[in-house]
């Protein structure tokens, strides 16, 4: 082997890693914000991002019946289309559940798992237990070579490059925005906020439905590099649960970073190892670390 | 006479009665042994329910990585039993007779060190405890003694089910990978898929979940089991009193994880395997159901409610399998937002005023009737001025 | 410098959070059978200072020593067994038990996990139970849950739960607050009469009940100590006028 082929080699493996970052990272996002916004765990958010994958597949299938020369247009609008869905469905979550138990936070784990079993058998009933792909538009398709033996496929780079939006867009969403600064406030003191004119119900019920909209664009995403069937959300759950606690759950950059750190371990040990063993290694190490410094990578700085 | 019916009264030991007349003669009574193993397999999940009220319940620490232990613990009885059904003898037709078929079939053509040992009875059921404690330990003194709980505790445990899942899922040459460990035939020598074999090992496992229940009651009502609620409530408050809170919930976790352990092994002696799927995520949280279902403060609730949610997971899997899944759906959902003491909750609240009402408006001169088993509700365990407030657990 | 006299001899001590010192450089030192109440404005780190004296919070720089033993480093539970309690500023104790079993939970024995298992109350406990509800005004309540107690009553339960202890250095953040005018002269005599063989630290701010228990009051202000000293004195002070009644 020669060194450029390991070069190339080492670049593409790095670049799987990249595509699993994204879906991780989008996951990870929605979760971080949801628990280490409103201290709520939602064990559904996985099912959150399957409906968003449901929804692409729904769009494609609709296209290629109904209008076949809008093929190569849909994805734009489906990914938008399955933000939007997500945020509903999540709205209605937060109203009909989420809400009764911001205060016990183990039941809201045990209530939203109900939730989750409900709505994989939901999908099982409707789109019927088979993985489905969704008919990608052709300018997903293929894959880029920049130099001789290395390929670099174009849905991992538009998946990457999706995430890079998302990703940005709630950065300053949290930090420019109005809606940003109302969450910010509830969350460092609930009942001044409160006195100061925050409707904190309204920000809770919007902030849940953001979370929930965001695992639905990880559901797009995820279209792109895998097929969706009623558990493929729940693959995820504790992935993105342990990128959000090892990031430091009250910090989107340090979700950002341990989503890096976490799809490159994995990938990166894919190559030496099977894939059971690397994905045992990387867990394994993530909980060690946990242990030695819970508090994640980054921490909040609270005087207490 | 009375000395008796005092010290049902004084512990809340007339439940238990009950409960031990149902396991011990009920059943057995109206059962065949089909019926009768079944239900000893959904007992031995009733270990991991009661381990579950004194971690979860009392302790206020949730676990949702409980099939680890359970797992860790049907392991190591299966690996003896495996050891046992793999002389050489019977598995002459291998490349390399005399040891378990998975192996052989994984190309393996030694034992592996770390097997030896389970050829022995006595290490296998030491290890059957010993093992799932020491992992119990080690994790959660970790945790608690940086005072991590709560939400992040669960998630951790969360992991550890996934990464041992994966573990001995990719790992099939030394665990038997998915199929798990299957064929077990004997121990010592005694066909334990026998008719005989099966009712005795059902008897053992009532008795030893018994003795489990007792045991946990003995805590309760020591200073411990104030201590675990008192921490629950005013964590800060049980540490400057001088004690180490850390410990104490160590050392409920390492009840909670011994405990599913024997359940564990009493599982793989009357199913006769251990498989991978006992020890995941999902059973794991299922097994959270159980207790949460019976009444997460209440040792006897838990058992009930262990065998209401396996009757009708049997029942529903085999005639509406679809409508099951909603189901439990609705049991997780339901049990948290209706009533979070489940059902010995229900019992406390609405059966016991309903019966104290009838005896005082019916005949008030008679001696007092020691209340029914009403249906699958259980008289709440814990001294009533406990048990009425403990919705709130801590984060 | 290390003075054997002190039952608690604090120096140097420092903790900052994120840059911002709660703490700065601050040096106390505290007699045996001594009452010292701390006062000074919101923010000037009383509550702080018993933090880091019971090891809730843990100190950035400097030294604890009780009993001329180094405590700046070990965990809560060895520092309350050395004889250091600490009562919080909100009632801090256990609703759902009687006032009996919070006494009894708080009797320092069998405080590890095997110990509490073989826990039995025994004579030696109940006399005790029964001494300090005594003392603290309870002992007609033994068998009420302690949730129902009236405000006072319950900051009474939880200095009787500290006294179950026998502490030699006990800490108190404003005992009084949100007491009747009854209750707070009940609870100055309880203070005066349980400091005979102990050490007290009270935080406090209503001036009347400092000068009437304190044998030295320590003015804290931005993390440091301003004045120190007899009541009078202190109160004469320019700094601390300038302090209390701004510029």
């Amino acid at each position: 082997m020669s060194f450029d082929e390991i070069y190339n080699i080492t670049l593409m493996q790095g670049f799987a890693g990249l595509s699993l970052f994204a879906v991780l990272l989008l996951m990870g996002l929605g979760l971080a914000i949801i628990f280490g916004q409103m201290g709520v765990i939602n064990m559904a958010h996985g099912e959150f991002m399957t409906i968003g994958a449901y929804t692409i597949f729904l769009f494609s299938s609709l296209t290629e019946s109904l209008a076949p020369g809008l093929v190569q247009a849909y994805f734009p609008f489906a990914i938008v289309c399955a933000f939007l869905v997500a945020f509903g469905i999540g709205w209605l979550t937060e109203w009909a559940l989420i809400r009764h138990l911001y205060k016990r936070p183990l039941d809201t784990l045990l209530a939203t798992w109900g939730l989750s079993l409900g709505m994989q058998q939901v999908f099982r009933s409707t789109f019927g237990p088979k993985e489905v792909s969704p008919t990608l538009p052709d300018w997903l398709m293929g894959s880029w070579s920049p130099a001789e033996g290395l390929d670099i496929p174009i849905n991992g780079m538009f998946v990457l490059a999706l995430t890079v939006v998302v990703t940005g867009s709630v950065l300053i969403a949290l930090y420019r925005s109005r809606w940003g600064l109302r969450v910010r406030a509830t969350v460092s003191n609930r009942a001044m906020a409160n006195a100061t004119g925050i409707n904190t119900r309204r920000t809770d019920r919007l902030t849940f439905a953001i979370g929930c909209g965001i695992a639905g664009v990880a559901g797009a995403a995820f279209t792109t590099i895998g097929s969706t069937g009623p558990t493929s959300g729940s693959l995820y759950i504790v992935d993105a649960f342990l990128v959000v606690t090892f990031g430091g759950a009250a910090s989107l950059w340090g979700t950002v970073v341990s989503a890096f750190g976490i799809a490159q371990t994995q990938s990166i040990s894919e190559f030496f190892l099977s894939g059971s063993m690397a994905k045992v290694l990387t867990l394994l190490l993530i909980v060690t670390i946990l242990m030695m410094r819970p508090q994640g990578l980054f921490a909040a700085k609270v005087r207490r | 006479m009375n000395a008796i019916k005092n010290w049902l009264m004084r512990g809340g030991y007339g439940s238990f009665v009950i409960l031990a007349l149902i396991l011990v003669v009920v059943f057995p009574l109206a059962m065949d042994i089909f019926r009768l193993n079944l239900v000893g397999k959904y007992l031995t999940y009733g270990f991991v329910a009661i381990g579950l009220v004194m971690l979860w319940g009392y302790g206020g620490v949730l676990s949702l990585g409980q099939g680890v232990f359970f797992g860790l613990g049907g392991y190591a009885m299966a690996m003896f039993l495996k050891l046992e059904a793999s002389d050489p003898e019977s598995t002459k037709i291998q490349s390399t007779p005399g040891i378990p078929d998975f192996m052989d079939w994984n190309q393996l053509t030694a034992l592996p060190l770390w097997w030896e040992p389970f050829k022995s009875l006595p290490f296998a059921l030491f290890a059957v405890v010993a093992v799932p404690v020491l992992l119990a330990f080690v994790v959660s003194f970790a945790m608690f003694k940086r005072r991590v709980g709560g939400v992040y505790f669960a998630i951790i445990t969360q992991a550890v089910a996934l990464i041992l899942t994966v573990l001995i899922i990719g790992q099939q040459g030394y665990t038997g990978g998915v199929n798990g460990m299957t064929d077990l035939k004997t121990l010592l020598g005694w066909d334990i898929r026998t008719d005989g074999a099966k009712y005795v090992l059902y008897f053992v496992n009532a008795g030893l979940l018994l003795g489990a229940i007792l045991l946990c009651r003995w805590i309760q009502l020591s200073k411990l089991g104030t201590l675990l609620l008192a921490m629950r409530d005013k964590e800060d408050r049980v540490r400057f009193s001088g004690y180490d809170v850390s410990m104490f919930k160590v050392f409920a976790f390492c009840l909670a994880a011994g405990l599913s352990a024997i359940g564990g092994a009493m599982f793989t002696l009357q199913v006769g395997f251990m498989s991978p799927s006992f020890v995941g995520i999902v059973p794991s949280i299922e097994m959270v159901i159980f207790a949460a279902i019976g009444g997460r403060m209440s040792l006897v609730g838990a058992v009930y409610g262990t065998l209401l949610v396996n009757f009708g997971k049997t029942y529903f899997s085999e005639s509406f399998p679809d409508l099951w899944l909603f189901l439990m759906a609705a049991l997780f959902i339901g049990v948290v937002m209706a009533f979070p003491n489940g059902l010995a909750g229900l019992y406390e609240s609405h059966v016991k005023p309903w019966l104290a009402r009838r005896r005082s408006a019916g005949a008030p001169a008679t001696l007092p009737v020691p209340p029914a088993p009403a249906g699958h509700a259980a008289p709440v365990k814990a001294e009533p001025a406990l048990s009425a407030r403990v919705s709130g657990q801590t984060a | 410098m290390s003075n054997t006299d002190f039952v608690l001899a604090i120096e140097d001590l420092t903790v900052s959070f994120d840059g911002f010192k709660a703490i700065d450089n601050l040096n106390l030192y505290l007699d045996r059978g001594e009452l010292r109440v701390v006062i000074g404005p919101n923010g000037a780190g009383k509550t702080t200072l018993l933090d880091l004296i019971c090891g809730k919070t843990r100190a950035s720089a400097g030294s604890i020593k009780f009993k001329n033993e180094e405590m700046t480093r070990l965990p809560e539970h060895i520092r309350v067994r050395a004889g250091i309690g600490r009562k919080f500023q909100t009632p801090s104790i256990y609703e759902n038990l009687s006032v009996f079993k919070n006494l009894e939970v708080s009797f320092p024995r069998g405080r590890g996990v095997f110990g509490a298992l073989g826990f039995r109350c025994d004579d030696e406990v109940r006399a005790k139970v029964d001494e300090v509800a005594g003392m603290i005004g309870l002992a007609d309540r033994l068998d009420m849950e302690a949730g129902l107690l009236s405000h006072g009553q319950k900051q009474w339960l939880e200095i009787g739960m500290l006294l179950m202890q026998d502490p030699e250095l006990l800490m108190l953040d404003e005992p009084i607050a949100g007491m009747s005018a009854k209750e707070r002269e009940l609870t100055a005599e309880l203070l005066l009469r349980i400091c005979r063989n102990r050490s007290v630290i009270v935080i406090e701010h209503d001036m009347e009940f400092v000068s009437r228990i304190a044998h030295k009051v320590t003015v804290m202000h931005q993390g440091k100590i301003l004045a120190e000293g007899p009541m009078e004195k202190v109160q004469a002070d320019p700094k601390v006028i300038d302090v209390y009644l701004g510029h």
